[in-house]
């Protein structure tokens, strides 16, 4: 038995630590935990309710849309305004949102996990020569190969010519996410940390020039999904094809969905989503029951009382607990561990009938030889996020169009002096949710439960392991100084740290006087 | 493609290192949407000609993990051997608290390394430092009150610390990409700034010389007083809690993502991320700033 900790894990958002128990060359048991604490809710308490939509964006800069989202889908509810949305204000917060979960995803795969299947480093000098492949030559000739080596010793399987356009690929990407960004710009002045995802809708307007910007470039986007993402996983699916079961976190998927189609009112899984919200459990699809979530502390340096209904809950460290082993709470549905994230929300929708979704999945089924049950893992998660794409670049065409230039985009009422209100979305990484309260006009108390807190979580009361923990058991670990399979599941989870690292304590070695713990 | 590319000739490599220490990855985020040169000619290619910027370390898009990637930062430290030879590129604030136990990076012999030790070892071998966005530049939102984890922007730091490495601030939240590609071009062509180049911040005067407020486009209607008080109308948004009046950058006139749009002509107040710890002096972001406050934001 041998115990392996990587850290830093790069290539994902945040700080991250993993530790893996490998035995036989196989990994027994897994543990994972953050390293950076800043203490938003700490900060936010006080401020100015609309500041939040703001302030949460910073939580993290991958997707500071989806916390704008879930921020001001609370503030709608605390303001009265969730019925009130414009249709304008709805459309564009979905068409921002979906610019950046196509940035996120082609980022994820190409930026942070494609240099764990494709060897930059390896490129022949056979054939076509595309401008992409001349700079990435003379790079290689320089001989300086920063920041691309050094890296772990890698098996890479795909054919050359495969490898070569996937190469150019890696390079191309860089562009077409930059692309997905300007579209965001349009209606959100900049991005990332967009300045118009507002209570009541969002502070642009809609021009036709705008949208006819938006168009040319979603275009851009488009092709590149179509002709290179989507046939880029098929590729490495073909080549990797035990990655679908590899990294499987158990059966368990939960989404809030996301892209509502009609205004934001009503239970969660009652809500027309373009996504759609459920819970799916050992196969078997239900409606999303949000008194069911729990956050527990059992494993975790939190006094027992902490584990309580997000929003309810409180933080308050314990850290000679016997057991524990983690500053991440543990999330539950149902009292049990949820994988959320784009092969939950495939699941989903795919169990629930979307027809788009089960149109494209049937499709990559059909593609890779696959039949539902042997979709998931490592793989399955990296082709949900492709599929995803591919659907949300013909869906934000729709959107656009039905946009109205010289209509309202934003609802105004009064602010509130005590209210409270729930904003549930699905970030790219999965089920995200802001809980609000709302005292003398300031906010009373924030509390976010984000996708990392799921599948990052530690074990529970009864000893079952976080999503990612479960997904690691298993892996093999064939070289104990490059244990590239767990970093390839790790990733696949598409983790952030900065997102799940924010109502944590943290600990310390004090010279020598154990571990000391301070949370603020 | 930059015209460098062309070019025969021995290719210099500067070596970059570039560490996050309390932040968001949104300032990685923002110089990924570089347009002229874009990431990839900064990445591959030469920035301006016959120099290379060589990025060694990164935690979001470098290839190694773990012992791979720390082996990099040790050999580069002032204890590794390495003197003057690279650019330190710092992201996120440095937590001083407890030790600075609030981020870690890294173990060694067992022991978690906290992120303020590695600014320490590597800003003493830096050539210079870039505190890039508003988290390196002054603290920036994890130092919001109360600052639960001791947040300090990296001058600060340095200070503190008796290490007097050259630093070059760059404001914003997120930075506009161009203020740190248009920094390392300025550096890497006119060696490191001159005093008179640094406002009384250390940022750039190149991007942080000019009042927001005096390039707007709808300066006009200030002037006339025609201001808009609902989302969505035209004028001028300084009583939707615009902060151009107080904000040093040139956003009005450079744009933000390749020229696309700027957060004002999007309807949204400018929230005056470019300046130091923004959300605390300047906050609440859609309420006027008062009188009172005025007075005290023009303080170093």
């Amino acid at each position: 038995m041998k115990t392996i900790t990587i850290d830093p894990v790069t290539r994902i958002e945040g700080h991250l630590k993993i530790e893996v128990v490998v035995d036989g060359g196989v990994v027994k048991e897994a543990r994972s935990s953050g390293t950076l604490f800043r203490g938003f809710e700490i900060f936010l308490r006080g401020r100015d309710p609309r500041d939040a939509a703001r302030m949460t964006q910073r939580v993290c800069g991958v997707c500071p849309v989806a916390h704008a989202t879930a921020s001001a889908l609370a503030l709608d509810e605390a303001f009265g305004l969730s019925s009130k949305v414009p249709p304008n204000g709805r459309i564009l917060r979905n068409m921002i949102l979906g610019s950046n979960f196509l940035q996120s995803h082609i980022l994820h795969f190409y930026a942070l996990s494609a240099l764990d299947y494709v060897d930059v480093a390896a490129l022949d000098e056979a054939g076509p020569d595309e401008a992409e492949l001349r700079a990435v030559r003379r790079f290689l000739e320089r001989g300086q190969l920063g920041p691309f080596v050094p890296r772990y010793k890698t098996e890479f399987r795909l054919p050359k010519h495969v490898n070569r356009a996937a190469i150019a690929h890696y390079v191309k990407a860089l562009e077409i996410r930059r692309i997905c960004h300007e579209m965001i710009a349009i209606f959100g002045g900049r991005m990332p940390l967009q300045m118009a995802t507002f209570v009541g809708g969002v502070l642009s307007t809609p021009t036709d020039d705008g949208i006819a910007a938006f168009l040319a470039k979603l275009a851009r986007v488009r092709d590149f999904v179509k002709n290179a993402y989507l046939p880029d996983i098929l590729a490495v699916a073909k080549a990797y094809p035990e990655h679908f079961e590899l990294g499987r976190s158990g059966s368990n998927f939960l989404a809030y969905g996301a892209f509502d189609q009609a205004p934001a009112c009503g239970p969660v899984s009652e809500r027309k989503r373009f996504f759609p919200a459920g819970a799916v459990r050992n196969g078997v699809l239900s409606r999303v029951d949000v008194s069911a979530i729990t956050e527990d502390v059992a494993r975790s340096f939190f006094t027992d009382d902490c584990a309580a209904a997000p929003g309810e809950g409180k933080t308050e460290p314990a850290v000679a607990k016997e057991g524990a082993y983690s500053f991440l709470k543990a999330p539950r549905y149902g009292k049990e561990p949820f994988e959320v994230g784009p092969l939950a929300r495939t699941m989903v929708a795919y169990l629930a009938g979307a027809k788009p979704q089960k149109e494209t999945v049937d499709g990559v089924l059909a593609e890779a030889g696959l039949r539902l049950e042997n979709f998931g893992g490592t793989l399955g998660r990296h082709a949900s996020r492709a599929i995803e794409a591919a659907l949300l670049t013909d869906a934000l065409e729709r959107w656009a169009m039905e946009l109205v230039p010289g209509e309202p985009a934003c609802a105004e009422g009064p602010p509130p002096k005590e209210a409270r209100g729930v904003g549930l979305t699905d970030a790219p990484r999965g089920a995200l949710g802001h809980w609000l309260e709302v005292g003398e006009g300031k906010i009373k108390n924030y509390q976010l439960v984000v996708p990392t807190t799921w599948n990052a979580s530690p074990r529970d009361a009864a000893g079952r392991p976080g999503p990612i923990e479960s997904a690691l058991v298993g892996a093999p670990v064939r070289d104990e100084a490059n244990p590239t399979e767990v970093v390839r599941i790790v990733r696949s989870f598409d983790p952030c740290l900065a997102c799940a690292v924010h109502v944590v304590g943290v600990r310390r070695d004090s010279a020598g006087d154990g571990r000391v713990v301070r949370v603020a | 493609m930059s015209p460098a590319q062309a070019r025969p000739g021995k290719v210099v490599e500067v070596p970059a290192i570039w560490i996050q220490g309390a932040g968001c990855t949104g300032c990685s985020v923002s110089v990924l949407n570089g347009v002229a040169p874009d990431i990839s000619a900064v990445l591959l290619d030469q920035v301006v000609p016959g120099k290379h910027l060589n990025l060694r370390f990164h935690p979001t898009i470098m290839a190694g993990s773990g012992e791979v990637a720390l082996r990099i930062l040790a050999e580069n430290s002032a204890e590794g051997g390495a003197k003057g030879g690279y650019v330190l590129v710092v992201e996120g604030a440095v937590p001083t608290a407890e030790g600075g136990a609030f981020c870690e990076l890294g173990e060694e012999s067992g022991r978690p390394v906290p992120f303020a030790e590695h600014v320490e070892r590597l800003s003493r071998g830096a050539l210079a430092v870039i505190a890039l966005g508003d988290c390196a530049f002054s603290g920036g939102i994890p130092s919001c009150s109360p600052n639960p984890t001791g947040c300090k922007g990296v001058s600060a730091f340095l200070a503190s610390k008796g290490i007097s490495t050259p630093v070059v601030n760059i404001g914003g939240c997120p930075p506009n990409p161009d203020w740190f590609l248009g920094a390392v071009a300025h550096i890497l062509l006119r060696g490191l700034p001159e005093a008179g180049e640094l406002d009384p911040w250390g940022r750039l005067r190149l991007f942080h010389g000019k009042l927001v407020h005096d390039n707007c486009q709808r300066r006009a209607y200030f002037d006339t007083a025609r201001f808009a008080r609902h989302p969505g109308e035209q004028g001028c948004l300084y009583l939707l809690g615009c902060k151009g009046p107080m904000t040093y950058a040139d956003c009005p006139d450079r744009q933000w993502n390749g020229g696309t749009n700027w957060c004002v002509r999007a309807g949204a107040p400018c929230m005056g991320c470019a300046e130091a710890r923004f959300f605390e002096r300047f906050g609440p972001v859609y309420e006027k700033v008062t009188d009172d406050r005025l007075a005290r934001l023009r303080e170093v």
